[in-house]
């Protein structure tokens, strides 16, 4: 009779245990779907777009015919609209961040900040190009330009840096403030001789991946009304002549990567499918790359840092 | 002095929201003056370019919502269980690779999915479906979800990574196994988060735009029907921004009027997952 009953618990337990297994395999199947899809969306563009990706498909304006097509005014577009960007949110997102953190007094105006920040994290990126059109395109007077295009793309990784920068900021204990006050640091010396730089790994791996969403992005730039065709490129920034220094191109008209790529995917030749693809190696590249680069310092800083 | 300068940069995500609801609802007002509400509620065309301009949202709306439940249809079971399974099951080696994999697979450019839905997933759903419209929905929406995946997973599992250890050392000595204590134990503890991740899922697909615009078609269709192409309100503002539409025409005011209803559907799911988490939160 034991003997039965200690048999059936044994059968029990190892049907109950079954599901582990299961469960664990259902969980690699899971992961694999996600991997695998985007190993299949990678391998099908490398076919597509790597027969186009030449010296002269970077130094090549948009064309008529697919073949002579290339994203000069589009990697130029893009990177003139992120140094815009840049300079736009990094500081304004790392200063907000150093006020919620260091500064920022417990009542109902930090407490609006502090929801504020959260909800406009999940706002939907093509609202802010609609802000942006009615407020720097018509309000402001930018027009289309790389300008307004900058400032929108700031405004959408705003979010991004100040959570990035009070969460580098947090991780420092409170005893290397306490000793900085001690000795009778203010609280901006505080400040700039030690919380902003211990946390500058965490902040910059915040930036690059909030430039890296910002580079990637489509929507509000086609809201704002993006041209999809430039055949010609800005005023240089820099120039031989005096005064050397020009600012013209932040009024200038613009196109984008991921424009280019959405004008090549939407038209019917295959032609330019293979135009879109490459255009969408270089694009993925990019992002990953700095994505990568973001995780890999986050890696070296829990590795390296220990208080 | 410098702190008035910090408090003036922190209070530029205040003037960002309220530029927001301003130029929504300034615009939105003045297209209201033209159609009146009933009719951007119940009409069930919208045609707001043709020379017989219909202004009902509902077919917009009815675009989204298919959209976003295929492709929520796909993230919600696939992160719930790739975040047990990660948080819960995997050797630590495996975990440690597989999430900034993970992070990866977000970061990649909506467009770049877009492209994928088009040109690889929709003739490889044609060849299933034969009669399948070369824009639809389904193709769109199943990208969409994979796309959502690492949103749902990652705040999941740091959800059920939250939870304490000694919730599930108590279940183990009760004799409960790996799947029981995951199911009955950790995932219930867990649930306000678990809920966030949904609620930003469900945030991410209702506001995505490349995809469906590229994918699923920017005619408007009152559907149902995942099958057949249609176009969502982030994809119908899209179509009119490429177009060269002058400001302050009704058909200008339409797009502020349809970014209103999505920011305003976004705030809905929001405001949900603010009360789910209330309702579901325990303390440690």
């Amino acid at each position: 009779m034991d003997e039965l009953r200690l048999r059936e618990l044994r059968a029990l337990i190892t049907a109950r245990k079954r599901w582990n297994v299961v469960f664990s395999a259902l969980g690699v199947v899971a992961l694999m779907v996600g991997i695998l899809t985007f190993t299949t969306l990678f391998v099908d563009m490398l076919i597509d777009g790597l027969p186009r990706l030449s010296r002269d498909f970077f130094t090549a304006f948009p064309s008529r015919r697919p073949a002579d097509a290339g994203i000069l005014s589009a990697w130029v577009g893009s990177t003139l609209v992120m140094l815009v960007t840049a300079a736009f949110a990094v500081p304004l997102g790392v200063a907000a961040g150093v006020y919620l953190e260091e500064y920022a007094p417990r009542n109902w105006m930090t407490d609006l900040i502090e929801i504020n920040v959260a909800n406009l994290a999940g706002v939907p990126s093509i609202v802010y190009g609609l802000l942006a059109l009615g407020l720097f395109v018509y309000q402001f007077g930018l027009g289309q330009s790389i300008l307004a295009a900058g400032l929108t793309l700031g405004l959408l990784v705003l979010p991004v840096v100040i959570v990035a920068t009070r969460e580098a900021i947090r991780s420092i204990p409170g005893a290397i403030r306490e000793g900085a006050y001690a000795l009778g640091a203010t609280p901006w010396q505080t400040t700039a001789h030690h919380i902003l730089p211990y946390s500058l790994a965490g902040i910059l791996t915040g930036v690059i991946i909030g430039m890296a969403r910002a580079i990637g992005e489509t929507a509000p730039l086609i809201t704002i009304g993006a041209l999809t065709f430039i055949a010609f490129l800005p005023t240089p920034p820099v120039s031989l002549d005096p005064p050397f220094l020009s600012f013209d191109w932040l009024m200038s008209p613009f196109t984008v990567m991921p424009i280019q790529m959405f004008n090549w995917t939407s038209r019917p030749e295959a032609a330019f499918h293979h135009n879109a693809a490459a255009a969408g190696l270089v694009l993925v590249v990019m992002t990953l790359s700095m994505n990568a680069l973001a995780i890999y310092l986050r890696y070296l800083l829990r590795r390296r840092i220990r208080w | 002095m410098i702190e008035t300068l910090l408090f003036c940069a922190a209070l530029v995500s205040v003037a960002v929201t309220t530029g927001i609801v301003v130029i929504l609802v300034k615009e939105s007002l003045a297209f209201f003056e033209h159609v009146p509400l009933s009719q951007f509620l119940t009409d069930t065309q919208w045609t707001p370019l043709f020379s017989d301009a219909h202004y009902g949202i509902l077919p917009l709306l009815s675009g989204t919502l298919v959209s976003s439940a295929v492709a929520l249809a796909v993230a919600i079971p696939l992160g719930t269980i790739i975040a047990i399974y990660l948080s819960e099951f995997a050797p630590h080696a495996l975990r440690e690779i597989a999430k900034p994999f993970l992070e990866l697979l977000g970061g990649v450019p909506t467009i770049v999915y877009g492209y994928f839905a088009l040109l690889f997933v929709t003739p490889l759903l044609q060849a299933l479906f034969p009669q399948l419209p070369g824009f639809n929905l389904l193709s769109a929406g199943l990208v969409m979800g994979i796309m959502i995946i690492p949103y749902v997973s990652s705040v999941s599992e740091d959800a059920m990574r939250a939870v304490p250890m000694s919730l599930r050392e108590g279940s183990y000595a009760m004799g409960a196994t790996r799947f029981q204590t995951a199911l009955a134990v950790v995932t219930p503890a867990a649930f306000s988060g678990i809920a966030a991740a949904y609620i930003l899922g469900i945030s991410r697909a209702v506001g995505e735009t490349m995809i469906v615009a590229v994918a699923a078609g920017m005619q408007p269709n009152f559907t149902w029907n995942p099958l057949e192409p249609a176009a969502t309100i982030t994809a119908y503002i899209v179509q009119v921004a490429l177009g060269d539409l002058p400001h302050g025409s009704v058909a200008y005011q339409t797009i502020f009027a349809a970014g209103l209803t999505l920011a305003l559907v976004t705030l809905f799911f929001n405001v949900l997952g603010h009360l789910l988490r209330k309702r579901f939160r325990q303390a440690y």
